[in-house]
């Protein structure tokens, strides 16, 4: 069938180009990071809460699990950073929530960008997100007297791996964002689904002082594993298995989650499932 | 004569509910269009579709002669969406809005700052520029909304129930800014559940009803189908009813309907109220109320479906010269 009137216009374009597209990309990173700006509640997520966390543990627990608190830092420092990042992913969710709820996806649907530009963009501000809470914390860390027992390659694997991991965890985080009804479900089902994963692993303690019927969950955990490989990747110890176990949860993590994430989110915006307002 | 906006046989359903059932439109370049419609009639469906927002399940769409689902990016460089609900990121100021669409679209730093001024001037935006448009009133995040869509310049412009909400004052501001875009040629269509809106605004009306286009035409000619105003005399006793209604009969020459105590009767033109309050005066009767209405949707409505709406949002507020 051809169409019953004339064009407007030869001259448009009939796709967008990989390089507008990652430009899209990082206006609209540039965009959630400008968000923070106006919310200081926000910065301090993602500011005061890690540090927050790192010092607690640090002098409650220290003494009594490590005999000192430098000696308890060089053991958790490198937990803290990889739990921090699990919670960090939940404003993934929060933010894509934020947007469906709002309509301002459909504004960015409805404008002549790259399909993928919109998650995309959330991926980049979040990967910086990630990287500002893992500077901010070796910082922090290294000021309470925390020493880099290996070298600054092995610190920069650290980083890549752990960022690897936000990645895929982050889908996880897209998908309750897609399928919630408001940003502040989002928010309640991430902290206390991630409270106990987090915690049920070698993060603050080492798995031997567990229960026996505890370990194998915690030996399972990848965020143990993931601790355990920053361990040895920033202080010593194991790293090897520890990090390709890791870099196995984080496949195995997005190959289910980011297909099913954006099955959902074209569901969402199809209105098969009916969550935002209208 | 081309056409900016064509559909045939449109239909979209979810589940059961059939939101669009079989729509045929064709909107001329330049037109203003009102889709008028009561709750769930299909008006956003339509919309979200020619936006490419939603893929139709049946039918086909063009939009400044693109299809809208094989030529979707073609159709979103024409296109312009304000939605139902303000689209705009609450954790970012007006400006900052304002220059996020500009960069989207390719403008460069300082020409989407520039851009964002103007709109923000335009729109009696300037004041609140630097703040977070969760802030904003509901006015205002309207206008940034609207503000937004305007970034481009498009040449079709799609506004959702663009003054749903507002206040009578934020209303008629909102409607000079749109017909001072559509003096600029381009190609409106607006859903409202308004007849008075849809009046101000539109060259042409069509009106929905679950899916289906139940009638189109100027304002004039769809008016001309229902009486636009009516008079309403509320009577102190009812011993006075059967009176007043025989006045009404005599002044306007048509036949008063009776409620309990109230008398109504269409009004076209305003003169007869002279007479009318003369003969009350004359006849010595005394009346509680006398009130002049505009034609509602719901009059509308009636007239075109001999049913009432069973819509439970009447919003619209009254345009009523209630005399004591
Ligand atoms: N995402 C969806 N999922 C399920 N049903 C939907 C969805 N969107 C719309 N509907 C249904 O389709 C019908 C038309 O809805 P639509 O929103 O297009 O109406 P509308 O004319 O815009 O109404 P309103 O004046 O309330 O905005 C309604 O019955 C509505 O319940
Ligand atoms: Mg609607």
């Amino acid at each position: 069938m051809t169409p019953p009137n004339s064009r407007v216009d030869a001259e448009l374009q009939s796709h967008v180009g990989v390089r507008a597209g990652v430009e899209q990309t990082f206006t609209l990173a540039w965009r959630s990071l400008l968000q923070i700006r106006h919310n200081p509640w926000e910065l301090g997520d993602f500011s005061i809460q890690p540090i927050l966390f790192l010092l607690l543990f640090l002098y409650v627990f220290g003494g009594a699990i490590a005999g000192s608190p430098v000696e308890y830092l060089h053991f958790m420092l490198p937990g803290v950073i990889v739990m921090n990042m699990i919670f960090v992913t939940v404003y993934v969710g929060h933010g894509l929530n934020t947007d469906l709820t709002q309509g301002v996806f459909d504004r960015l649907r409805s404008l002549p960008i790259a399909r993928w530009a919109p998650l995309t963009g959330r991926i980049v501000a979040d990967i910086v997100k990630q990287a500002w809470c893992i500077l901010l914390l070796l910082t922090v860390g290294l000021l309470l007297g925390f020493r880099i027992g290996t070298s600054l390659v092995g610190l920069l694997i650290m980083v890549c791996l752990v960022l690897t991991m936000a990645l895929a965890v982050s889908w996880i985080m897209v998908l309750v964002g897609v399928m919630a009804r408001d940003p502040e479900h989002v928010q309640l089902f991430g902290f206390t689904t991630l409270f106990p994963v987090t915690f049920v692993s070698n993060v603050f303690v080492p798995a031997e002082t567990m229960p026996d019927w505890l370990r194998p969950v915690v030996a399972a955990n990848p965020v143990s594993h993931l601790s355990q490989a920053a361990r040895g990747l920033m202080v010593s110890g194991p790293v090897l298995e520890p990090a390709l176990w890791s870099l196995l949860w984080s496949l195995a993590i997005t190959a289910v989650f980011a297909p099913l994430s954006v099955w959902a989110l074209s569901r969402r915006l199809e209105g098969r499932s009916r969550t935002g307002p209208g | 004569m081309s056409h900016a906006i064509v559909t045939e046989g449109l239909v979209k359903r979810f589940g059961t509910t059939k939101a669009v059932d079989g729509v045929d439109l064709q909107v001329p370049t330049g037109r203003i269009l009102g889709l008028l419609g009561p709750n769930g009639a299909g008006k956003t469906t339509m919309v979200r579709i020619l936006a490419t927002l939603l893929r139709p399940d049946a039918g086909r769409a063009w939009v400044g002669g693109f299809d809208v689902e094989s030529q979707a990016h073609q159709v979103r460089q024409l296109i312009a969406l304000t939605g139902q609900y303000a689209s705009v990121d609450g954790k970012l100021t007006g400006r900052e809005n304002l220059i996020l669409v500009g960069r989207l679209l390719g403008l460069s730093r300082i020409a989407s700052r520039r851009r964002a001024e103007e709109l923000l001037e335009t729109f009696a935006l300037g004041d609140a520029a630097g703040r977070a448009a969760q802030t904003y009133s509901g006015g205002m995040k309207r206008r940034l909304d609207l503000a937004a869509s305007l970034v481009a310049h498009p040449r079709i412009l799609f506004l959702d129930e663009p003054t749903t909400g507002l206040d009578p004052r934020a209303r008629k501001d909102l409607w000079q800014l749109i017909r001072q875009r559509a003096h600029g040629g381009t190609t409106v269509l607006l859903t409202t559940q308004y007849m008075e809106e849809a009046d101000h605004l539109a060259e042409e009306i069509v009106v929905m009803d679950s899916g289906r286009i139940i009638a189109s035409g100027t304002p004039d000619q769809l008016k001309a189908r229902v009486a636009t105003r009516s008079l309403l005399v509320r009577a102190v006793k009812a011993s006075d009813v059967a009176r007043i209604q025989r006045v009404l009969g005599e002044v306007s020459e048509d036949t008063p309907e009776v409620r309990k105590l109230e008398v109504t009767v269409g009004c076209p033109d305003s003169s007869m109220l002279r007479s009318l309050m003369r003969r009350l005066d004359e006849a010595k009767i005394e009346v509680d109320e006398l009130i002049l209405r505009t034609a509602t949707l719901d009059d509308v409505f009636l007239a075109l479906t001999g049913r009432p709406l069973e819509s439970t949002r009447t919003e619209e507020p009254p345009t009523e010269a209630t005399i004591q």
